[in-house]
């Protein structure tokens, strides 16, 4: 029926089961199942239980066997294609500890040497997010988050999330520090940017990466030899350029060292010593449990700060589980920032106020970020001229990186901020080397028109067809928060006539619903406001839940401001049907269980001051008490049971198909 | 739901008694009186309803009637209208794709997304486009026509579907001229009848597997493609004890129970309530299909539900056959969400004056109730259904 579909064969009993395995990768392995099921059996597993004799006549099943056997080792932890040769690597030998072996354990313990010779810092883990191959962070990822977590092991959770980040941050810079080892000599931070950038390579040298290291006495002496060189830069007295723009270079100190610019006026030889401890105590790293999480990492965190633009308050009393977070206080820099204007030469001014925008919260929301992100890329290509000596691929994506950098320290990145720069530097990389600058650079700036116009107008046109479909006469819609496509959808059924009332449900500290109810009452619509505290009574008169999303997860799980998962729970206890819209393009290959393993902290003073309640802002110096922790989490994770559809530009599809669209047009997204 | 709640202020709810828009265009197109029921209003009965009573011999007092009509008016219907039509040399002008349609719906062993595809096939035989532009817009009038025609039946909409498709992928193919893409789209059309006949056979191979000796299987409704599986079954010397619902009103259940008995098979016969009763005794569940939804739920005839229910919470596989050109884009909530097939239901005796009926001919069946659907594609999860569909139409 099908053209496309010639090869297969009608008659072997084939059970495919879509979702949850990414194509090409080894299938999940089925837990509590025995090896030697066959068709019928190993069906059984899947579903409910069928009698055990089914698989006792199987004919066929048993030759064909459809279903992939489990891999014997373990049940619980994917086997990891990338995992799997670094387990063979000299450092994985050289441990002492191989006696004891446990999946998991040998799992992280197996990445993560390389991660306790980088230093890590905030900005790390959030670039990659742009930079990093798809393949490789979805397999990290998902096998980071797909750990068991009960509810006793919470702790171990947050770990895993911590170190997840970690792994994937080390991803993209191993190939980074195999660089300079080639050439040295080289300006590094272009190399660095452009290599970090080669996500073809990427993921290609996935279990090869640990080998090529170079062995410890290699590294120190190369080491050796910069530092000797960079002390005699200092001696000549060199004006210290603060590297300030480019926070991405001095991601590591093995990086750091790299540079032949002469570091800042900040680095004594005190601290020249201090890294050398630390490096020494990373160095054996292999023996010593790893450091926790990255931000209760005093070095990481000071250095962090030392490079950054933007200044941060000191992060104090973050709950436990959430110390990996990074900690963001918008609006209080400011002035400050305003006074580093013009120092910042390497930040086009139209990128730069785009991340005075997020810093201050002037641009929220998915949709709208991303646009004045590529909006501003958009400014910056125009303006761009090649230096001499350069050329404008690799110049430009590391002009883009660095601009990405500088937006992270202005707030993270979202996963559709991600999926766009990924698109760009795409595009950049793919350029014909025959076209001259000109036209390279008219080309960049359509691509990202088309990128705008085709991956958020037309396909928010699109999901507003598909679900209008779905609203009737005498509706009572629910939504939550403020969704620009949940709004569009709205207001155009109204304007079609449809009979329906919205409920607004809206929650501290952000209470973006009010912006939503404004405009919504402006046109006429009928709306109730309400507080998601009565979400469990209101719910009863609802008959459709329309939310927007964030990011839509491959496990079906989606990504959202705090409370959809609450709002959706509610909803499905009640039996009301829960619709989230959201553009192919916000779509992921990561899977997450949890919302702890990457999620967003907001202001805790948001959280902890009531506007125009006096009586209630007794917590104002909560700060100074050391048995208070504030937690105030933007996003959050609402597993795909609750989920009954989600309205993609694509059409209508039930959570199980977010692979099957990733899969089909996530390769065409980023070519179009 | 909304009903409940005190807070609820607007209240402009629709008579449920007025007929919506698709009932008395039903009417407008089947004026069939009835007189089973006591009180005046004449009741709606969808065309997707009369194809089934059709198919399933089903016997009810307005079958009759409308069988004794067709009697009465002759033996119009021997050939195809649009043979009759290019006989005549009327070409276009004297063709309609509904009389079309409605013959090669009335023929016993054709699906109606068959029929729905020989209608457009035959369009496509009378048509005197001279482009392939041409051509996809009389096909996409003539199958809009259809679908209007019955707005109820899912395989119709979803054969169409298909159809199109087809056809919009086909001109995107080079031929070297327009007559050879246009008798390639007609050929493909004629072998649809024979695909869906295989279909049947390729289904009922998969699906044997899962019979095993000495189970017992629960059926509920006529389905062409479960009896293609169980004749399957027990011609490879299985032996299997079927379990048949009565399938009220139209009595299904009976005829299917016959046709089972009559190649031997053990069966018996429960009344639509003794569901829960027997399902301990019940090994496995086989359902149909009227057509199966993106979500990868089914729709299928009244009570398939609450077996699936019943079936699910006593931990029995419930599994479905159906074609894949069943397969429809459709994503219903749930129940209210999907275009209600309407038919008479004869009680026996008068109901009382101010009683409603629920004349409703379906129901969906969410996916987490079914296991396992046995297509021509193989067998697959529910969640398979979205996948397929998206390569199909995206």
């Amino acid at each position: 029926m099908d053209p496309r579909r010639v090869s297969r064969t009608v008659i072997d009993p084939m059970v495919r089961t879509v979702g949850f395995n990414a194509p090409g990768a080894p299938p999940p392995p089925q837990p509590h199942q025995s090896i030697q099921s066959g068709t019928a059996e190993s069906v059984a597993g899947l579903v409910s239980s069928s009698p055990p004799s089914v698989s006792d006549i199987d004919p066929v099943g048993n030759s064909l066997s459809p279903v992939m056997i489990p891999p014997p080792n373990h049940a619980s932890v994917v086997p990891l294609p990338g995992a799997v040769p670094t387990q063979m690597s000299p450092l994985r030998m050289n441990d002492s500890r191989t006696g004891s072996y446990s999946p998991l354990e040998s799992l992280l313990e197996t990445l993560s040497p390389r991660s306790r010779v980088n230093v890590s810092e905030f900005a790390d883990e959030t670039t990659v997010l742009g930079l990093i191959g798809k393949s490789g962070r979805g397999i990290l990822e998902k096998t980071a988050s797909s750990l068991p977590v009960s509810n006793g092991e919470l702790m171990e959770a947050a770990t895993v999330g911590g170190r997840s980040l970690r792994m994937t941050s080390n991803l993209t810079k191993v190939s980074v520090v195999n660089m300079p080892m080639d050439i040295p000599g080289i300006e590094f931070i272009e190399k660095g940017k452009g290599a970090s950038v080669d996500v073809q390579k990427e993921r290609e040298s996935g279990g090869k990466k640990l080998k090529e290291k170079t062995s410890k006495a290699e590294r120190r002496a190369i080491q050796e030899a910069q530092r000797a060189a960079k002390a005699s830069a200092k001696n000549a007295g060199t004006a210290s350029k603060n590297p300030k723009q480019q926070p991405k270079i001095a991601k590591n100190s093995q990086k750091k060292d790299n540079l032949q610019i002469p570091s800042k006026s900040l680095a004594s030889e005190k601290n020249d010593a201090e890294r050398l401890l630390e490096k020494d105590r990373k160095r054996d790293g292999s023996l010593v449990p790893q450091p926790r999480m990255q931000f209760d990492d005093k070095h990481r965190v000071e250095k962090a700060k030392r490079r950054s633009v933007v200044n941060r308050c000191e992060a104090r009393n973050i709950v436990e589980l959430f110390r990996h977070l990074p900690q963001y206080v918008h609006g209080t820099q400011l002035p400050e920032l305003e006074s580093k204007f013009f120092k910042l030469d390497a930040i086009h001014p139209s990128v730069y106020k785009v991340g005075m925008q997020y810093l201050t919260g002037d641009v929220m929301g998915g949709n709208a970020r991303c646009m004045a992100m590529l909006l501003a890329f958009r400014d910056a290509i125009k303006d761009y001229s090649t230096p001499s000596e350069k050329t404008l691929v690799r110049d430009l994506t590391a002009k883009i990186g660095s601009y990405v950098s500088f937006l992270i320290e202005c707030r993270p990145l979202s996963i559709s901020m991600g999926n766009a720069i990924r698109f760009l530097k795409n595009r950049i990389a793919k350029l014909p080397v025959t076209l001259s600058e000109a036209e390279a650079k008219i080309n960049l700036q359509s691509d990202i028109d088309h990128f705008i116009n085709e991956k958020i107008v037309i396909a928010d046109k699109a999901i507003v067809e598909h679900a209008i479909t779905k609203i009737s006469d005498g509706d009572v819609l629910l939504t939550h928060g403020s969704s620009c496509v949940v709004e569009m959808i709205l207001l155009s059924a109204f304007e079609q006539g449809k009979q329906f009332r919205v409920i607004i449900v809206d929650s501290r500290p952000k209470l973006e619903g009010k912006m939503l109810l404004r405009r919504l009452i402006a046109k006429g619509l009928s709306c109730t406001y309400t507080h998601i505290n009565a979400i469990s009574y209101i719910m009863h008169e609802v008959t459709r839940v329309f939310l927007g999303a964030a990011s839509v997860l491959c496990n079906g799980a989606v990504y959202s401001r705090v409370g959809t998962a609450c709002v959706a729970m509610v909803a499905h206890a009640f039996r009301v049907p829960v619709m989230i819209c959201c553009e192919a393009y916000k779509f992921e290959t990561r899977v997450q269980l949890d919302s702890i393993c990457s999620n967003e902290l907001g202001d805790p003073n948001a959280i902890s001051k009531v506007p125009g309640r006096k009586d209630l802002n007794h917590l104002e110096n909560w700060s100074d008490s050391e048995n208070l922790q504030l937690l105030n989490l933007t996003y959050d994770a609402t597993p795909s049971d609750y989920i009954s559809m989600i309205i993609t530009d694509y059409g209508m599809v039930p959570p199980t198909s977010v692979p099957v669209i990733v899969r089909e047009y996530c390769r065409e997204q980023i070519w179009i | 739901m909304w009903r409940r709640s005190a807070s609820f202020v607007v209240d402009n709810r629709i008579d449920p008694l007025s007929p919506s828009d698709s009932t008395t265009f039903d009417q407008e197109q089947n004026p069939i009186t009835h007189e089973g029921i006591g009180i005046g209003i004449p009741p709606v009965i969808s065309a997707y309803y009369q194809t089934r009573t059709e198919h399933h011999a089903v016997v009810t007092s307005d079958w009759l009637a409308q069988s004794q009509k067709a009697a009465v008016d002759g033996t119009g219907m021997e050939t195809p209208p649009a043979e009759r039509a290019v006989a005549a040399g009327t070409g276009r002008k004297g063709f309609r794709v509904t009389d079309e349609f409605n013959y090669w719906r009335k023929k016993p062993d054709l699906a109606e997304a068959v029929a729905a595809i020989m209608a457009l096939s035959s369009v496509i035989k009378c048509s005197e486009a001279t482009t392939m532009m041409e051509l996809e817009g009389e096909l996409k009038e003539a199958s809009n026509s259809l679908k209007a025609w019955d707005a109820t039946s899912i395989s119709l909409t979803a054969g169409c579907d298909l159809f199109m498709r087809y056809v919009t992928r086909t001109s995107a193919l080079e031929y070297e001229n327009f007559e050879s893409a246009k008798s390639r789209l007609m050929d493909r059309g004629e072998k649809f009848g024979e695909i869906s006949l295989k279909a049947r056979k390729a289904i009922a191979l998969l699906g044997q597997d899962f019979i095993f000796e000495g189970c017992t299987i629960l059926v509920h409704g006529f389905s062409r493609v479960v009896l293609e599986v169980l004749k399957l079954a027990a011609e490879n010397g299985k032996l299997f004890r079927v379990l048949c619902t009565e399938g009220r009103p139209d009595r299904t259940g009976l005829r299917f129970s016959k046709e089972l008995a009559s190649i031997g098979v053990s069966v018996k016969l429960l009344i639509d309530c003794a569901v829960a009763y027997t399902m301990d005794e019940v090994d496995m569940v086989f359902f149909g299909a009227d057509g199966v939804v993106e979500s990868g739920g089914i729709i299928n005839m009244m009570g398939t539900y609450q077996i699936a229910l019943v079936a699910h919470s006593m931990n029995k596989p419930v599994y479905v056959a159906a074609e894949s050109y069943k397969f429809a884009r459709l994503f219903p909530l749930d129940q209210k969400d999907l275009t209600p097939a309407l038919r008479p239901i004869d009680f026996g005796v008068p109901i009382p004056s101010g009683v409603e009926v629920e004349t409703s001919a379906r129901d969906y069946t969410p996916p987490k109730y079914l296991t396992l659907l046995f297509t021509e594609l193989g067998v697959l999860t529910p969640s398979v259904v979205s996948d397929e569909l998206i390569q199909l139409y995206l």
